[in-house]
């Protein structure tokens, strides 16, 4: 009876865990909701209560002493997530070792970087910051919502997937650095998949060595005299994909090399989450939608390195076209801000619509970080992160007013314009007072 | 012998009648029945474009097709004049990795002698992606730690440089200092860079205005010799006699008010690129009558204090000061996202006509080509744009592009490589 009480209390106290931290009540009223995964909502209200998503539709009656913010002539889109960033880090690289699948960006959060709110003003509401792409297998990425002023701990999304970073091509090569003396292992894209085997086959036997000692560990042969097999942090991480806890993120740019790594994670068998930037992914849609593997990219930035100069604007349309979950990230502390228009350019290059391009931003994203029952479009019951535009958000001429995370406002475009306005005046008013006593 | 030379006058002649027979009988081409949006001057529905050969021949609401005319009807389509790119690389840079791509950055700190158009590659694959976006020209710059070379004027058609060219020489480029990251406290303050930079300007003008008086010396008396033949000094003479004006790469508010010190003493003229902080010194830029250009939109504000927007905002500052502006993309692959860079200024306040202004006529008045391109006016050149909507928005398809008169090749390496591997797929 006890074990059983012990055990409800568990579960209660799991659930209140895993539930978003209770957010602000908030209602939206009356603008136009694009809620992604269905059709337009004109003259539309939204109540949050409790971080979630209560009610979507029309002339809801506001719940007393609820705060309202008047969306009216304004457009509310799901909060924005970007699928491929380095923010919020105070480190992206661990280059000086090739095999580096013991790194967890988890261990260097940096909840103070400006880069957070510079993303809020584009109403990112959510990224997957990763590790860098200097090695075939880099550390394990994270998934954090992006409420600004909060400690990295409560910024962390649990729900979503774990992903391991791999990288294949020039940057885990080296091809576009100066090294100086002896140069790394690899150099070529031989290197590259031989290294990234070698370490799956390591972790193949770790597994075993594992799997033997404690099956032993539980048998009645088990004497004190069997030591366990010596634990190994990297191997560790690379065991959990084995088992299929965790991911793979792929950096990637060629179709080959592209193609290679899909062949080997069946070789292996480990799953692919997502292939990152892919420029050629064009070239191999097939491949992709048939293994269901989607693919987080540019939408058209290309040609700055050889791998990245058959990148074309076509890219994530005709993907989409045939079948393939595709996401547009930033991977840039700048065009963080601007997602939105850069998935705008996949209705001129493919001829995709307003919704459709919506979605490489939203709902896609969600998908591949694994959190589309939480986030990524608007409906009921889902997290009350939210971004509200002037204009239609796929227009060039558009602009992000207002950017809410589970109830609660971390940007709110006409809140800044008023505080800065005061801080310069009080600013002025300093200056003048100062020149005033100088001049007596 | 008479008769073969005889027989060569009259082939000659034949030859002068066919070429003659050739102007005389202009090519006529007709854009009817669009909304055509000339940007100097209101907005035609239902519009004509007569274009004779190369130049804008008439545009209007009743203007009579000539006879033999070919015509192209731009029914529901809008009609714009071609986008100029204030500054960009297209032709010097294909892949900026791969350094041997890339041609706009000499070695060295003092390059004036080096020239922007004479290092075009005319098949890049960014040139086609820019001209099928609806950009028409572009002001090549080159780039250095001090000064950089000239910038030239080009349109993006062509089958050797010299057709690209419009002018070979538009200004002479020179970088300030960039913009110091992650240092507060000090923006308002002369940096010893800047300072540097000055002196070096200050030297350079006094070596070349006394270069000119003595080559002036020498003509009048030939007792006196010419001075050793300096290219680069020879290069800065246009500079010094206010033909050439600088192309000054200037970001921060102090570097700019030290700028335009350098301007008004020296008596040169001058065009600001980049301007980050220009919204800070507003009255100090409308008082000194310097145009400027720009640079990517796509970048931070280095200051947080300067506010999110700082970047996004300044073109409409610098239009309430009543200052003459345009826009850039500052890049070569990205060169086609020029007309994106208005729109985010128009998103941030800037009136839409004005953003349009910035990529269009504004460029061609702070370069001095208005007299060529930057508006549907009679006698510039036909460089005109077809489109089915919006010229700044995303959604936009560009149907037709004019440039010279010509309609002009609007496939790119997109769907070359796009039409190639649709086959892979049948």
């Amino acid at each position: 009876m006890c074990k059983y009480f012990r055990l409800g209390l568990g579960i209660i106290l799991l659930l209140l865990i895993s539930l978003p931290s209770p957010g602000r009540d908030l209602l939206l009223k009356n603008g136009t909701v694009l809620p992604v995964t269905r059709g337009t909502l004109n003259h539309c209200d939204i109540l949050i209560l409790n971080g979630i998503i209560a009610k979507i539709g029309p002339n809801i009656e506001p719940p007393e002493g609820i705060k309202v913010v008047d969306a009216s002539g304004k457009y509310i889109i799901p909060g924005i997530i970007d699928s491929h960033t380095h923010i919020a880090l105070t480190g992206t690289n661990e280059s000086s070792e090739p095999i580096t699948p013991e790194i967890d960006m988890r261990d260097v959060l940096n909840a103070d970087d400006p880069s957070i709110y510079t993303a809020l003003t584009g109403g990112v509401t959510m990224v997957h910051t990763m590790h860098g792409s200097a090695n075939p297998i880099g550390g394990e990425n994270i998934v954090l919502k992006l409420k600004w002023g909060k400690s990295s701990e409560e910024m962390i999304v649990h729900e979503a997937f774990r992903t391991l970073k791999f990288a294949l091509g020039e940057n885990p090569k080296q091809a576009n650095r100066m090294v100086m003396g002896e140069q790394r292992y690899p150099q070529s894209r031989m290197g590259v998949i031989a290294i990234i085997r070698r370490e799956f086959l390591k972790a193949k036997d770790y597994l075993k060595d594992w799997e033997r000692y404690n099956r032993l560990k539980t048998s009645k042969k088990f004497s004190s005299n069997i030591i366990p097999p010596r634990k190994d942090l990297g191997m560790e991480q690379l065991a959990d994909m084995l088992r299929g806890k965790m991911l793979a993120r792929c950096h990637t740019y060629r179709a080959d090399e592209t193609l290679e790594f899909l062949a080997l994670s069946k070789e292996i068998g480990f799953k692919i989450a997502c292939f990152e930037h892919v420029s050629e992914a064009f070239k191999i849609a097939k491949e992709l939608a048939e293994d269901k593997i989607g693919i987080s990219i540019f939408a058209d930035s290309w040609a700055y390195k050889m791998e990245a100069s058959e990148g074309i604007a076509y890219n994530a349309a005709f993907c989409i076209q045939k079948g393939v979950l595709v996401s547009i990230n930033s991977d840039s502390w700048e065009r963080i801000r601007r997602l939105f228009n850069e998935a705008a350019k996949s209705m001129k290059y493919g001829g995709l619509s307003e919704n459709e391009c919506l979605k490489l931003i939203t709902y896609n994203p969600a998908v591949q970080l694994g959190v589309d029952k939480i986030v990524g479009s608007l409906e009921e019951g889902k997290h009350g992160d939210i971004a509200v535009f002037n204009e239609h958000p796929m227009s060039a001429y558009t602009r992000c007013d207002m950017t809410i995370i589970e109830g609660d406002i971390y940007f709110d475009r006409n809140e800044y314009l008023k505080e800065r306005e005061e801080k310069t005046a009080t600013k002025d008013k300093e200056k003048k007072d100062k020149g005033d006593t100088n001049e007596d | 012998m008479k008769i073969k030379f005889l027989s060569v006058i009259l082939a000659l002649s034949m030859l002068s009648a066919v070429l003659s027979f050739g102007e005389e009988t202009p090519v006529y081409t007709v854009i009817k029945g669009g909304t055509i949006i000339p940007v100097v001057g209101e907005k035609i529905p239902d519009g004509t474009i007569v274009i004779k050969d190369t130049l804008i021949h008439a545009v209007g609401l009743d203007v009579p097709a000539p006879e033999g005319a070919v015509i192209f009807d731009a029914k529901g389509k809008y009609v714009y004049p071609g986008m100029i790119d204030s500054s960009c690389v297209l032709g010097l840079q294909e892949i900026s990795m791969v350094r041997s791509t890339v041609d706009y950055r000499e070695t060295g700190r003092f390059n004036p002698q080096v020239k922007a158009v004479e290092a075009i590659w005319p098949e890049s694959m960014h040139i086609p992606i820019a001209r099928s976006n609806g950009i028409t020209a572009v002001v090549l710059t080159p780039s250095g730690s001090f000064i950089g070379g000239q910038c030239g004027l080009i349109q993006l058609n062509g089958w050797i440089p010299n057709e690209m060219v419009v002018k070979e020489s538009l200004a002479m480029m020179v970088s300030f200092p960039p913009l110091p990251r992650g240092r507060r406290g000090d923006q308002d303050r002369e940096r010893p860079q800047t300072k540097k930079i000055l002196e070096e300007l200050k030297d350079i003008f006094e070596e070349a205005r006394f270069y000119q008086k003595r080559k002036k010396a020498s003509k009048e008396n030939p007792a006196l010799p010419p001075p050793d033949f300096d290219e680069k000094m020879e290069n800065m003479l246009p500079v010094i006699n206010g033909e050439l004006p600088l192309y000054i790469s200037v970001q921060s508010a102090a570097d700019i008010k030290a700028a335009i010190e350098l301007v008004k003493k020296e008596e040169i003229r001058a065009i600001f690129l980049g301007a980050h902080e220009a919204w800070k010194v507003a009255k100090e830029i409308k008082e000194s009558g310097i145009p400027l250009v720009f640079g990517s939109l796509y970048e931070l504000p280095v200051y947080w204090e300067d506010g999110y927007d700082a970047l996004y905002r300044n073109p409409r500052v610098m239009h309430e000061a009543g200052i003459l502006f345009a826009f850039s993309s500052e890049s070569a692959a990205s060169a086609k996202d020029l007309p994106y860079h208005a729109a985010k200024a128009a998103a941030f306040g800037l009136d839409k006509k004005e953003a349009l202004k910035g990529v269009t006529i504004n460029p061609a008045r702070i370069f001095g080509v208005e007299n060529l391109m930057g508006s549907l006016e009679k006698g510039k050149l036909a460089n005109i744009v077809i489109a089915d909507g919006d010229l700044l928005e995303f959604r936009t398809k560009i149907e037709k592009v004019f440039i010279a008169g010509k309609e002009t090749d609007i496939s790119t390496r997109y769907d070359e490589l796009l039409k190639k591997y649709k086959k892979r797929y049948k």
